[in-house]
């Protein structure tokens, strides 16, 4: 009998249990809904963490699963908060340029209503016209489906372009990494329409909606808790299947995977296409917490250290990534905002705001060297279940051929 | 006519310089004294013209006086001194022809001259003369540019007159140039201009272009008739590319041939101010909100005759098919406009000439400082096929191994010459010791070394922070590559530019006997091949991997060294070279100098092609050049110089 997807996968439900409990925590203790221990912008903070748990689900789908080192898909996260950005911006300027409009003697006609709200928009970039991008963001449904269109579209060209030559491994990481500074470098100009280095702002506030940040902060989380967890399960149930061992497949030996008849391009080329979407809906609920977007944050530096989140968590099982995501990122938060108390050590103060880099490149660096699992791994020891160490001469004449130590154990 | 004129007035001069040399100066000012003492703009010009060629040495100083406001005329008997002031409220009067004090006077026996603001500025040009013939060369210069600056019809014959008697070889030059030039502007002989425009064709010179420029100037104008008393440039057809409908009407609007539109903003101004009891032209105003009913509620006021008439298309296209439409030039005569539109569009072709051959040096020097980000990572990347992301930061070490030496060695050509071999060194150690600690063990997995060298790179650059702060600290050249090497006015290249040409070479050079003629070249490329097969031969594969990597690495700090010169040198310096050098050595073919020469000369002459078709957006070229260098990948995913056979390795 067929057992259910669940029963082969109980870290799912340990997983969904967890993240539950922690959102249920928040709630109670929020300002918003609850006793108020924890500051509105600190929920945010978790919020957003959720949301980059998520595209690190996605990234490890990507690489740990599928061996595709992508240092391109924080641009996807960035596209996807552009996306839900635009109508936000669009309709909360609408709200305010109808209200002062409606001052006037005469009724404003919908054609001086939208290029007053060009005027607005645009104004900070010196035009006051809408460019043809934002045809769609008036409407809140087409801008959520192009949420997930726009990156799914840019991640199957290039993906389709750069699987179909053949491009591997570090030349491909090389690819996407150019492919993120090539659309930064796009969206920096202040014509490309979508305001230049201004970025968008003011995505905190939800049109129409007065209520406190307090409450929606907490929707926020419960969105992006929602979000990650459907995700998580989404993630787990492509990895578990036949086309989970397809791409583990791929992974670890490409050729062979190809020689045994799987059209290798087509797998690639949709996990790099779900996975892009998944970053995008990450983004697009990370940015009206983060309030605003700009080109900055897809520099390709982003991606680079969404991968070292995903490899210091333990890449190639999924709460790994979710672990080294938040563990990383709140830390990162801790030491950066100046919370971490510094270290005398007589001749000299370690200040952490300017240590904490070093310290996060070196662990890596150690973290590479000498626990290529990851934080993942110390379940590994809890649970008692042991990897074959790699470190070793080959036994084959190929990368992936077994080596000494794994043959003998 | 004209010309014999001159001439007869030229000889007059001489007369009169001679008799004048005998009499002195006040005498001339006598004969004009009513008018100067009037000090009229419109009636001054014989007195100026007088002092001006009476050809004496005192007549300089007196303008300069009378434009500064110091001379001053003895109401006793009229005559013109230099003032100066006295104790109280007298003057100290001195003559201007001997020089000698005349003596000291109660300002109520003077008058003071002062010539207003367009007397000052007749002076000045009369004054061009005398500094056009000073004896100084610099005060010539200086009057030369400042006829440059602002050339005036005026200044021409003076400037004529100064030619034959200069003694420097290279002012008679400027001088002669100067004088075509202002011949082409403003000599009233047309032939004569003609002639300097022909004359000048094919110069490359800024200020031919901005002689020749105002003469073919044109303006739009709208009228019923083609006027015959205008030079008239073309003629233009309403409806067409070159002027549409709607420009027409605005041309015609501007003439005041027509009455303006009736704007949108308009429609809506007229109609809130006639705002009766809440509608306008019977219709409720909460009912304006579309374009139709404002403009029916705008039609009844115009019936009622409140506002002016909207007119419809018919009315627009009537009133433009009645009139003609053209250009005029600003030049009257047809003769020069046509010269010198012909004379700039040899000049335009041959600038455009010029312009590719500097965009061509442009992108040479642009594809070696590629070459010269990328040459070390050709090695460490390309041959040994070690991603080291921290590259970058390899040349920023580099650079700021630069900026510590000359912090010690203060002569900048020494301490550039002991900088390079101080940044090899350090760099040089720098990849030993990262080949030895981290690449070595993970040699099997080139992600991971990706991952493992971007850590490496990201505690580099905040430590280069904590040390050297965030803002950019100096790496200056020696002097003697200060300055550019200049062609002509549009053909230019800086110095520095050339030697980073040159370094990239000798480093191409250096690069190519390392690997094709030492032991330790043939060495590596053995054990690039196949590490195994050269252990076996007796080669120590660990040894050789960690001299090439430190060999890559020394050349990144070499070329940190030569960025650091024309660069600010940031924690954040290699960030702007890592991708593209990833890209040359992607684009040009691993494994192979020669790909990686052929990557930057591609990408250099690419980015800089772009930039000239989009020379504002330098942000959009680059999107570009990266979108390209995607697209070409599909076509050539081994690069363009890729190696084939057993060398290809996998």
């Amino acid at each position: 009998m067929e057992r259910s997807f669940i029963a082969k996968n109980p870290s799912v439900l340990v997983f969904l249990a967890i993240l539950s409990l922690f959102t249920l925590s928040v709630t109670i203790l929020s300002e918003g809904f609850g006793v108020g221990v924890i500051s509105t912008s600190f929920v945010k903070t978790l919020g957003k963490t959720l949301c980059l748990c998520l595209i690190a689900v996605a990234m490890d789908l990507v690489w740990g699963f599928t061996g595709i080192l992508s240092l391109g898909h924080f641009a996807f996260f960035g596209l996807g908060g552009y996306m839900i950005g635009m109508w936000l911006m669009y309709e909360r300027t609408r709200l305010i340029v109808v209200d002062s409009l409606a001052q006037a003697e005469i009724p404003p006609t919908s054609a001086e209503v939208v290029d007053a709200i060009a005027t607005q928009v645009f104004g900070v970039v010196g035009s006051s016209e809408f460019p043809l991008i934002w045809a769609f963001s008036h409407s809140l449904t087409l801008q959520l489906i192009l949420i997930v269109l726009v990156p799914g579209l840019l991640a199957l060209i290039f993906g389709w372009l750069a699987f179909r030559s053949r491009v591997t491994g570090v030349y491909l990481s090389i690819l996407t990494q150019a492919m993120t500074l090539a659309l930064a470098l796009y969206l920096f100009q202040n014509d490309s329409g979508l305001r230049g280095n201004n970025g968008l702002s003011g995505l905190q506030n939800l049109p129409g909606v007065t209520t406190s940040q307090d409450v929606v902060s907490i929707w926020f989380l419960w969105a992006s808790a929602l979000a990650l967890g459907l995700g998580y399960m989404l993630a787990a149930w492509i990895v578990s299947g036949k086309f989970g061992s397809v791409i583990r497949g791929i992974r670890d030996n490409e050729a062979r995977v190809r020689f045994l008849g799987y059209s290798v391009e087509v797998y690639k080329l949709a996990v790099f296409t779900l996975t892009a979407c998944i970053a995008a809906i990450a983004g697009a609920l990370y940015y009206p917490q983060a309030g605003i977007i700009n080109p900055e944050e897809m520099a390709p530096i982003a991606s680079i250290y969404l991968a070292v989140w995903v490899a210091i968590g333990g890449r190639g099982r999924l709460y790994g990534a979710v672990i080294g995501a938040a563990f990383v990122s709140l830390l990162s938060t801790w030491f950066t905002g100046g919370q971490a108390p510094d270290i005398s050590l007589g001749f000299y103060t370690i200040k952490w705001v300017d240590w904490w880099q070093v310290l996060l490149g070196v662990t890596f660096v150690l973290v590479t060297l000498f626990a290529p699992q990851g934080i993942g791994g110390l379940f590994d020891l809890w649970t008692d279940r042991r990897h074959p160490d790699r470190h070793g001469a080959n036994l084959g004449p190929d990368d992936g051929a077994l080596r000494e130590k794994e043959a003998m154990e | 006519m004209v010309r014999l004129f001159l001439a007869g007035l030229a000889i007059l001069c001489a007369c009169l310089t001679a008799n004048a040399q005998e009499v002195g100066l006040q005498p001339i000012l006598q004969e004009h004294q009513e008018i100067i003492a009037k000090s009229s703009r419109k009636t001054i010009k014989p007195a100026i013209d007088a002092i001006a060629s009476s050809g004496l040495p005192q007549a300089q100083v007196m303008l300069e006086t009378w434009a500064a406001k110091n001379m001053w005329m003895r109401k006793s008997d009229g005559l013109f001194f230099a003032g100066q002031k006295g104790e109280g409220r007298s003057y100290e009067l001195t003559d201007f022809d001997t020089g000698e004090i005349v003596g000291t006077f109660e300002k109520s026996e003077l008058k003071q001259l002062k010539p207003n603001s367009g007397i000052r500025a007749m002076i000045g040009t009369a004054l061009v003369q005398f500094q056009l013939t000073d004896p100084n060369r610099a005060k010539r210069l200086a009057a030369l540019q400042s006829i440059q600056r602002d050339p005036e019809s005026a200044l021409l014959e003076p400037l004529r007159a100064s030619i034959g008697d200069e003694p420097d070889v290279e002012l008679k030059a400027q001088k002669r140039r100067l004088e075509r030039l202002l011949t082409i502007g403003f000599d009233e002989d047309t032939t004569a201009r003609v002639a300097a425009i022909e004359e000048v064709s094919g110069d490359l010179g800024v200020d031919v272009r901005a002689a020749l420029n105002p003469l073919v100037v044109t303006s739009r104008h709208a009228a019923l008739e083609l006027p015959t008393d205008l030079n008239v440039a073309v003629i233009l057809e309403a409806g067409s590319e070159a002027l549409t409908s709607d420009e027409a009407y605005d041309l015609l609007v501007a003439g005041n041939l027509a009455p303006p539109r009736v704007s949108a903003v308009d429609i809506r101004v007229a109609l809130s101010t006639n705002i009766v009891g809440g509608s306008v032209g019977d219709i409720p105003v909460a009912q304006l909100s579309s374009d139709a009913m404002r403009e029916r509620a705008y039609a009844a006021l115009a019936e009622a005759g409140l506002v002016p008439a909207l007119f419809t298309d018919a009315d627009i296209d009537a009133a433009v098919n009645a009139h003609v439409f053209f250009e005029t030039y600003g030049e009257p005569s047809a003769e020069v406009t046509e010269a010198a539109e012909k004379t700039l569009e040899q000049i335009e072709l041959k600038v455009g000439l010029n312009q590719t051959l500097d965009l061509t040096l442009d992108a040479i020097s642009l594809a070696s400082i590629y070459f010269l980000a990328a040459i070390g990572l050709a090695i460490t990347f390309g041959v040994m096929g070690v991603i080291n992301m921290a590259h970058g930061e390899f040349i920023m070490m580099g650079a700021y191994t630069g900026y510590v030496v000359q912090q010690f060695i203060p002569d900048h050509t020494l301490s550039i010459i002991v900088a390079i071999p101080m940044a090899f060194a350090v760099t040089f150690a720098m990849g030993v010791a990262m080949e030895r600690l981290v690449i070595r063990w993970l040699y099997a997995r080139p992600l991971e070394t990706l991952l493992a060298t971007f850590g490496i790179s990201i505690a580099l650059q905040q430590l280069a922070k904590n040390i050297f702060g965030t803002q950019a600290r100096p790496l200056t050249a020696p002097g003697w590559l200060d300055g550019a090497w200049v062609l002509n006015d549009v053909v230019a290249i800086s110095y520095i530019r050339i030697a980073i040409f040159v370094l990239a070479m000798i480093f191409l050079g250096l690069f190519l006997y390392i690997m094709k003629r030492t032991r330790l070249g043939l060495e590596m490329r053995a054990v690039t091949q196949n590490p195994r097969m050269a252990g076996s031969m007796g080669i120590n594969p660990g040894r050789v991997n960690m001299l090439t990597f430190g060999l890559g690495s020394g050349i990144a700090g070499i070329a940190g060294v030569a960025i650091g010169l024309f660069a600010k040198v940031t924690s954040d310096l290699g960030n702007d070279y890592i991708v593209q050098s990833f890209m040359t050595v992607v684009v040009g073919g691993v494994g192979n100098i020669w790909g990686a020469l052929a990557g930057a000369g591609m990408i250099g002459f690419l980015q800089k092609g772009i930039e000239w078709m989009n020379p504002s957006n330098t942000l959009a070229a680059q999107t570009y050049m990266i979108i390209f260098i995607i697209i070409f990948i599909q076509f050539r995913p081994r690069g363009i110089i890729a190696l084939r056979g057993r060398a290809a390795g996998d």
